[in-house]
């Protein structure tokens, strides 16, 4: 196997091991509370327990947590479909230089 | 986090922040208008920002938090350029996710888009400077500073703001409590993606990395003989 293969191999299990280590591992929410939450809403419960109220809403929230992950979807989704474009783009056009370079 | 912050502290990290982004914002331009081959390779770190800090991933404290993905951006073209593109990612999860927020944008773009990339990038340089560490190890580690050193930097914001018996240390210890052991494995998943993102990018497309004085023909070569 080639080693800028073996590397990204490796690199992918990695990260599926340490998220698939953690969720099977690491207890979160007990009994009827959902566990794994943001952790900036933990930030946010020990801001309220002090006493303080915001003083400001959000203009526009997502009405259901459907629709929330609509957004983060469509978020990763404009990402990913450039990094995706480009990336073959660059692909393609190293294979073409590549190819040009052996016939002559 | 809308509406967390009292609108003194509001004003003062927007205040600080806006030369950051506006210096960014002139620096693009020139650097856009001099050569619009490196436009690609800004729209790719600008787009690893977007699906990176999208991904809500479980960590070891119980929660789940999104990297930033700021590290890639900030080793190629600096903390100015970062802290747009940082921007623009703050403000579309502020308008449409109520993630964040739009009275906090300033302390937040401070921590993720300024502070974050800033330290990564000296990092970076630091390690690329003494000419032993390879470009995709030197992305990882950058990318993984960049995560920490944004959660670290909330956490002393919030601190500030919030002391624990009128102890900002004690706030801050609990604050980073929350986040920053939080983000320690996400810091590795994103130095790892980073990484081999970068080393990808020297594979199919070299020239801009060594127009933008990252990497010389030398290691160019290496790493694509390791694809061969």
């Amino acid at each position: 196997m080639k080693k800028a293969h073996l590397e990204i191999l490796v690199g992918i299990l990695v990260i599926v091991l340490l998220v698939f280590a953690t969720l099977a591992f690491v207890q979160s929410g007990s009994g009827e509370e959902e566990g794994w939450g943001g952790a900036d809403g933990g930030a946010a419960e020990m801001i309220d327990e002090t006493g303080y109220t915001p003083w400001f809403e959000s203009i526009w929230a997502p009405p259901s947590g459907e629709i929330e992950s609509l957004f983060f979807c469509l978020q990763a989704a404009i990402g990913a479909i450039i990094i995706g474009y480009f990336f073959g783009y660059w692909n393609a056009s190293a294979k073409a230089r590549r190819g040009k370079k052996e016939e002559e | 986090m809308e509406g967390y912050l009292p609108i003194g502290w509001c004003i003062f990290w927007a205040v600080l922040s806006a030369p950051f982004v506006i210096y960014g914002i002139w620096k693009m331009t020139k650097m856009i208008q001099e050569d619009r081959r490196v436009l690609p390779l800004m729209a790719v770190c600008g787009a690893f920002v977007f699906v990176l800090s999208a991904l809500k991933i479980p960590s070891v404290t119980g929660s789940c938090s999104h990297p930033t993905g700021t590290g890639l951006s900030a080793s190629f073209f600096g903390p100015f350029i970062t802290s747009v593109l940082g921007t623009i990612v703050l403000l579309f999860q502020a308008l449409l996710l109520a993630h964040g927020g739009l009275t906090t944008l300033g302390a937040n773009v401070f921590s993720m888009a300024i502070a974050g990339p800033f330290i990564a990038w000296l990092v970076f340089v630091g390690l690329r400077k003494t000419g032993k560490v390879g470009i995709g190890l030197a992305v990882f580690i950058s990318a993984a500073v960049a995560n920490l050193v944004t959660y670290t930097v909330t956490s002393l914001q919030l601190a500030l703001v919030f002391p624990v018996e009128g102890s900002i240390l004690t706030a801050f210890i609990a604050f980073a409590g929350i986040f920053a052991v939080t983000q320690i494995p996400l810091a590795v998943i994103e130095g790892i993606i980073c990484g081999l993102v970068a080393k990808y990018i020297v594979r199919v497309k070299p020239e801009i990395l060594k127009k933008l004085g990252i990497i010389q023909d030398e290691e160019i070569a290496k790493i694509q003989g390791e694809a061969a």
